[in-house]
């Protein structure tokens, strides 16, 4: 290959001066921070008043596994990532299968369908707060009155005011804005699969359900694995939509909701920087081995 | 190559053909499915665009679903001037500012990212595809785990009241994705084209600004979109950098408007709050949706 680099360095310096701000912006930012980070997470700084730290080990995360909050949190982070992953899965891709071959008025369907993706989840904690409130019967609004109107009223329930449910009903409003995303991948997925598979099995007197059987949903497994890490490290970070609908209450709290209220509410930073580095070695766990993935599959095809 | 796919239409050889009765039949099937999530997914934008238009006080929690009984658009304005309600934040201050450093950022973003790109795609340096990984990683991590340290600095030299704060965060931790983009783009730009410039002795800073450049108006809608929507969105970093200030960003007004406004919730006022700090992102979505959906596909770097 032509551009590939050479050895003489008066060929490639330039370049290289050129994203030298780059690279060290993120070095310092990105990698620096989260050694910092990572340090402030050793040290005993649980509270403002504190103005020389000392170093003590690991102490703040093995403080963190007898937290009840923090277990709390997870545990709510845990059930929270379930529905709205699985949920989200399944909603998207039944609207690819709605969509893939082409249908007239794809284009209404699928701007409307995308648009919660442009909406910030502060904005929409109004609404949703609402339509997740937890007044029944006579006094419903919300999903509970619309579920009465169309005489599913027993379905009716406490949404996030609900003891054990509360992260199950949040990851609602999460689907709806992510289903979209889900529709967009599996819709690239279906038509980059090639036409001659589906003709040759139609030549082949395959039935159409065989066809997406044993034809096409098998294609469909890289994209498949595509949409379940970004909707898992989307899922860990969940914050706004959280914030945004029930505030910082117990209930609802996820781990990225009771970092905040540590480092804000308690200044305790150093509890703060445990959690966020136990959040991101979750996120680095499935992010690192979905990056060589995509890199080995980059490199396959080049 | 996603985006792309997207708008290929499959072979409608199944379609051509005169219907059997059982396709009729999956045709409608689809169609009052796909009508029926269309309901579903428009449903909250409903409920906010119905009751804005119901007044201050109209409006309740039991008649949320139902239409205004005569258009009254005396929220808007209070909403948008904090008012008597309000005297605290006014949302129009506060979305004029967030707009001017949402774009400034998303500006400085897009020229960043297309040198970059420009770099990672065609002037390569020994070890610049380690360098991309690491930038990509950069994309994918919590901003907590940044968060404290960058709390602290930014305390520490006194500019943790100051916007742009907010612009450095963007610009910054805006770099991975906006140079992803970039260099997905420049990759589709055939080699023989740099090649033709460097035969006539074109220098690689030459080949950029009269080549690359002016092909490069795609790839800047894009970023600048991801950026502005993402920025406009963000909540994370203006509640972290700003210590919450409730005047500083759109976002942190919204939220104070939501919860701790006043003694007395007015849902009115709520409502058309979240509508109109929605509007910016909506009216460039209603526009430029397809370039938005590349930014957003290009995010599972398989765009």
């Amino acid at each position: 290959m032509a551009l590939q680099t050479s050895k003489r360095v008066s060929t490639w310096i330039g370049g290289f001066l050129f994203v030298v701000p780059s690279i060290a912006a993120v070095a310092i930012f990105v990698y620096g921070m989260i050694a910092w980070t990572v340090r402030i997470s050793m040290t005993d700084r649980i509270s403002a008043s504190i103005k020389e730290p000392k170093f003590v080990g690991l102490q703040n995360y093995t403080n963190l596994l007898s937290d009840t909050r923090f277990t709390h949190a997870f545990e709510n982070l845990v059930k929270f990532t379930f529905v709205f992953i699985v949920g989200t899965t399944i909603a998207g891709f039944i609207m690819a299968l709605l969509l893939e071959k082409g249908i007239k008025g794809e284009g209404f369907f699928r701007s409307f369908y995308l648009y919660p993706l442009a909406i910030s989840f502060i904005a929409m904690g109004t609404v949703w707060n609402w339509l997740l409130n937890s007044n029944v019967d006579a006094d419903a609004g919300g999903l509970n009155l619309l579920l009465q109107k169309v005489g599913l009223g027993f379905l009716q329930n406490s949404w996030y005011l609900s003891e054990n449910g509360a992260a199950y009903a949040l990851a609602l409003p999460a689907i709806w804005q992510m289903a979209g995303y889900v529709l967009a991948l599996f819709l690239a997925g279906f038509r980059g699969i090639p036409d001659d598979l589906r003709e040759a099995a139609r030549v082949d007197g395959a039935s159409e359900s065989k066809i997406y059987r044993y034809v096409l949903f098998p294609q469909l497994t890289p994209t498949l694995f595509t949409v379940l890490i970004i909707l898992g490290h989307v899922s860990m970070k969940v914050f706004d939509l959280i914030i945004g609908i029930n505030g910082k209450s117990y209930v609802t709290q996820v781990v990225a909701v009771y970092m905040w209220e540590s480092t804000f509410d308690q200044r305790n930073y150093a509890k703060g920087t445990a959690i966020a580095v136990v959040l991101l070695l979750l996120i680095a766990l499935i992010i690192i081995p979905y990056l060589r993935w995509v890199i080995k599959q980059e490199n396959e095809n080049r | 190559m996603t985006a792309e796919l997207l708008e290929k239409k499959p072979t409608a050889s199944a379609n051509k053909r005169k219907r059997s009765g059982k396709e009729q039949f999956w045709l409608i099937f689809r169609y009052a499915s796909l009508t029926f999530i269309w309901f579903l997914i428009v449903m909250p934008i409903y409920v906010l665009v119905v009751n804005s238009l119901k007044g201050v006080k109209d409006v309740y929690l039991v008649n949320a679903f139902d239409l205004p009984k005569s258009l009254d658009f005396s929220a808007w304005p209070v909403s948008w001037s904090g008012g008597d309600y309000f005297s605290a934040f006014s949302l129009g201050e506060s979305m004029s500012r967030t707009l001017f450093f949402v774009v400034q950022s998303s500006i400085i973003s897009a020229i960043i990212g297309s040198i970059n790109g420009y770099v990672f795609a065609k002037w390569k340096f020994p070890g610049s595809n380690i360098v991309f990984t690491l930038f990509l990683f950069g994309m994918f991590i919590p901003y907590q785990a940044v968060m404290i340290p960058l709390v602290q600095l930014v305390t520490n030299m006194g500019i943790n009241k100051s916007i742009y704060v907010l612009v450095m965060a963007h610009v910054i931790y805006g770099i991975p994705i906006c140079t992803l983009i970039f260099r997905n783009y420049y990759a589709s730009i055939p080699d023989e084209l740099i090649e033709a410039g460097l035969v006539d002795k074109a220098s690689r800073v030459r080949i950029y600004t009269s080549i690359i450049l002016p092909l490069s108006l795609p790839a800047f809608v894009v970023v600048l979109i991801w950026q502005f929507t993402s920025a406009w969105n963000d909540f994370l970093f203006a509640i972290f950098l700003t210590g919450g200030s409730p005047k500083l960003s759109v976002a942190t007004t919204t939220l104070n408007f939501i919860t701790g406004s006043s003694n007395q919730v007015f849902y009115g006022l709520n409502m058309t709050a979240s509508l109109i700090v929605s509007l910016p992102t909506l009216i460039v979505y209603i526009f430029l949706g397809r370039y938005f959906l590349r930014g957003l596909l290009s995010g599972s770097l398989k765009g």
